[in-house]
């Protein structure tokens, strides 16, 4: 294949328009514009059309990468959709949020050459221009129709990547699908978690009721464990699948964690997304204002909360990071963005512990020093901390975005479903199934806190599987 | 679904309403110590409001609130007939609940309501309550009525001496641990009213359980909003209470935390009463 790629000539992959850094800094609108048609068709044309294309391998849905990529060269991009849709409930979302550099661009064989195809920006051009189409016009845009002939209930708990994966693909085969949703919105980490400045809600809101048409009924207000549990489900419906995502907050177990002004990431971009807290007091919803903010942790949990509080007002942001840029876990593009917009990286620190004032409000943190020593399991460089080399950081609104672990509310309930050591739940890596027979789960609350699209492939195999049991395809 | 309203009793106008909402599935599993998290509107906050009574057979459940602002001011302002946006739960754990023998019920205020629920499961365990409410004035005392129902003794305090006896909860409190016999103490109130119970009972080494209400956003355990040191160690009251051991709870830091968004808090119902034709 390698002689495919060097029978052409490799033009650049087409930039993708952006706001400006110094004006996106203080909105909440979409950072990246997306491609136009004739750009999407220009990047389009780079493709190669492998025959053995290796693009899919790095996708967790296995997306026909190369078949809908020359429908977009072709111009025929509702084509292109129906060809994604095969393999993706939700691509307005994953050409967005997907860190394609590690997985399907990753793979791209043009990458040798110079830059991959921008399989995401054309997944995401593709996904609008539909989603555009159907709003302009909602008649033109029927939903799909069952080819299987499977026949059933399924029953989703959460609505996060990987039930809305699992609900789309088993309503598209024909069963009836029930989402117990606990909040008052669907979606999950890509309401509540997500800006967006990243991943605008309306777009998230399509894609959602794109599902609606396709027959899912959506129960909010539902918490998995409390209001509904596996057992009652397991009655009315032939399978469940639990995507609860893994939700509960870790902290960094340092004194003064208390503190008022010390928020996990997952607070601080609940209230701003969920609640809308940017548009308060329009929504009741309270943000905490915060002039010097410091955000803990790399991944790109801590950049969405770094940017959000920039947008918020904050007159300086940190990330406080204890090894260097080049171990940050985020994604390099969203890095990027926060530094063109002035997240500033306190690199190689520490927290040892947060001051406050008589008030118990947050004053400052003081940071150990570190430096890379000996590499550790992962393999990587340890941090250690350099003697005596201590300091503090003035800062009145601190977020801790080191992760998360499993939510005690769902497997507290379901007592006989097998569980890893790290408290996760245990599922088969082929098909989802839990310890209990025709109950699957998958996403987070079964690997730890991870991608959507890995949390979507979670979904997609145990829909797959649901619907093979009830006589689908 | 909206949650209908089935029924209003004004117990402190303007202040203070029971509701009976029309819940059947969070009715059939709704525990004493359970709560529910509500929004009123589209652009509303969620907050969490204790269970003050259920009713499994008929579908229902009854919740007691205080007006401190913007969100409880919309749920006031709804009237038997109205719906209630989005009612999430029952959440927290429930109470434990064993047979101690003699178990005083101490409420203030709105916390009354709650209490209430809690010393109905330790009647229907076959222990005996004792309940001690108290409230500034007589026309702000709650649930006298529904407490008489079943409790074995009843104590009522007011501040003013209007009614009842003249002083704070803590004082019959400390009379009746000292004739002794006292398995249990359940607290539900304001924070300082928990804090100064606390304090009496310590001495008598009597078990002491307070029912929290730290500042929540999902109260499923998920922001980590609500946590409260409770002998040194962080917990999350969502998830791992809202009851806790009163002896162990740092109520200084659950003060300072309540009082996180006053500003905002404040700003909010301001606009929301300008809002009002008639004012508020």
């Amino acid at each position: 294949m390698a002689t495919e790629a060097s029978a052409k000539k490799v033009a650049p992959r087409v930039e993708m328009p952006c706001q400006p850094p110094a004006e996106r800094r203080h909105n909440f609108k979409e950072v990246a514009l997306g491609y136009n048609g004739d750009m999407a068709a220009t990047e389009a044309s780079r493709c190669l059309q492998c025959k053995r294309p290796t693009c899919v391998r790095g996708c967790p849905v296995e997306v026909p990468i190369r078949d809908f990529i020359r429908e977009v060269a072709a111009g025929n991009v509702e084509r292109a959709y129906e060809i994604i849709r095969t393999a993706n409930s939700l691509p307005a979302v994953c050409g967005r949020v997907c860190p394609q550099e590690n997985q399907c661009e990753g793979k791209c064989i043009l990458k040798a050459k110079g830059e991959a195809i921008a399989i995401g920006r054309l997944e995401r051009f593709v996904a609008d221009t539909h989603l555009a189409a159907c709003a302009a016009a909602p008649d033109s845009c029927p939903s799909e129709t069952s080819e299987t002939q499977a026949k059933g209930r399924v029953a989703c708990i959460g609505s996060g990547p990987a039930s809305l994966t699992c609900a789309g693909i088993c309503a598209a085969a024909g069963l009836e699908v029930d989402v117990y949703e606990a909040l008052h919105e669907s979606g999950g980490v890509l309401v509540y978690g997500i800006p967006a400045f990243r991943l605008p809600k309306d777009v998230v809101a399509a894609e959602i009721a794109g599902l609606r048409e396709l027959g899912v009924r959506f129960h909010l207000n539902h918490v998995g464990g409390r209001t509904v549990d596996v057992a009652d489900l397991r009655k009315d419906h032939d399978a469940v699948f639990i995507g609860v995502g893994a939700g509960l907050p870790i902290f960094l177990g340092v004194p003064g964690e208390n503190l008022v002004g010390v928020f996990s990431a997952n607070e601080y971009l609940t209230r701003i997304n969920l609640g809308r807290g940017y548009d308060f007091p329009e929504h009741d919803t309270p943000p905490f204002p915060g002039r010097h903010v410091t955000v803990f942790g790399a991944g790109n949990v801590a950049m969405d909360a770094a940017r959000t509080a920039l947008r918020m007002g904050a007159e300086s942001v940190h990330i406080v990071y204890r090894r260097t840029r080049a171990e940050m876990p985020a994604r390099a593009e969203e890095i990027e963005h926060a530094a063109e917009e002035g997240v500033e990286f306190a690199l190689l620190s520490a927290p040892l512990r947060f001051n406050g004032d008589e008030q118990l409000r947050l004053t400052s943190v003081t940071l150990q020093k570190m430096e890379l020593g000996e590499p550790d399991a992962s393999g990587r460089r340890r941090p250690v901390p350099v003697e005596g080399a201590v300091e503090d950081l003035e800062t009145d609104l601190a977020i801790v975005a080191l992760g998360t672990r499993s939510n005690p509310i769902l497997l507290d309930a379901t007592p006989d479903l097998a569980r890893t050591e790290r408290g996760y739940i245990e599922a088969d890596p082929e098909t989802g199934e839990t310890s209990i027979p025709n109950v699957f789960a998958g996403g987070d609350i079964v690997t730890g806190a991870a991608t959507v699209i890995l949390a979507m492939g979670a979904g997609r195999k145990a829909a797959q599987e649901i619907v093979r049991r009830l006589g689908g395809k | 679904m909206p949650t209908p309203i089935l029924r209003k009793e004004r117990l402190i106008p303007g202040k203070t309403s029971k509701l009976v909402l029309h819940a059947p599935e969070i009715a059939a599993k709704a525990r004493p110590g359970h709560f529910v998290m509500l929004r009123m509107s589209p652009e509303g906050e969620r907050i969490p409001l204790t269970i003050a009574d259920t009713d499994a057979s008929r579908g229902e459940i009854t919740i007691v609130y205080l007006v401190l602002g913007k969100s409880t001011a919309l749920l006031e302002a709804l009237e038997a007939g109205d719906s209630i946006l989005d009612v999430c739960g029952p959440l927290g754990r429930p109470t434990k609940i064993e047979k101690v023998g003699t178990v005083i019920c101490v409420g203030g205020g709105t916390g009354i309501a709650a209490m209430h629920h809690i010393a109905k499961g330790h009647a229907r365990a076959g222990n005996h309550v004792v309940a001690v409410i108290g409230a500034r004035e007589k026309s702000l005392l709650l649930f006298e009525k529904e407490l008489m129902g079943f409790v074995n003794e009843l104590v009522v305090c007011t501040d003013d001496g209007s009614y009842g006896r003249k002083g704070l909860v803590t004082e019959p409190l400390k009379e009746r641990l000292e004739a002794g016999g006292v398995g249990e103490v359940v607290a539900v109130g304001p924070v300082p009213m928990m804090a100064a119970v606390a304090e009496v009972t310590r001495p008598f080494g009597v078990a002491t359980t307070v029912s929290l209400n730290p500042i929540m956003v999902d109260g499923i355990g998920m922001c980590g909003a609500c946590r409260v040191s409770v002998g040194g160690k962080t917990k999350f009251a969502c998830v791992d209470g809202p009851e806790f051991d009163g002896h162990q709870v740092d109520f200084p830091e659950l003060r300072r935390r309540l009082a996180a968004f006053r500003e905002q808090e404040a700003e909010s119902y301001d606009r929301y009463r300008k809002e009002q034709p008639h004012g508020n």
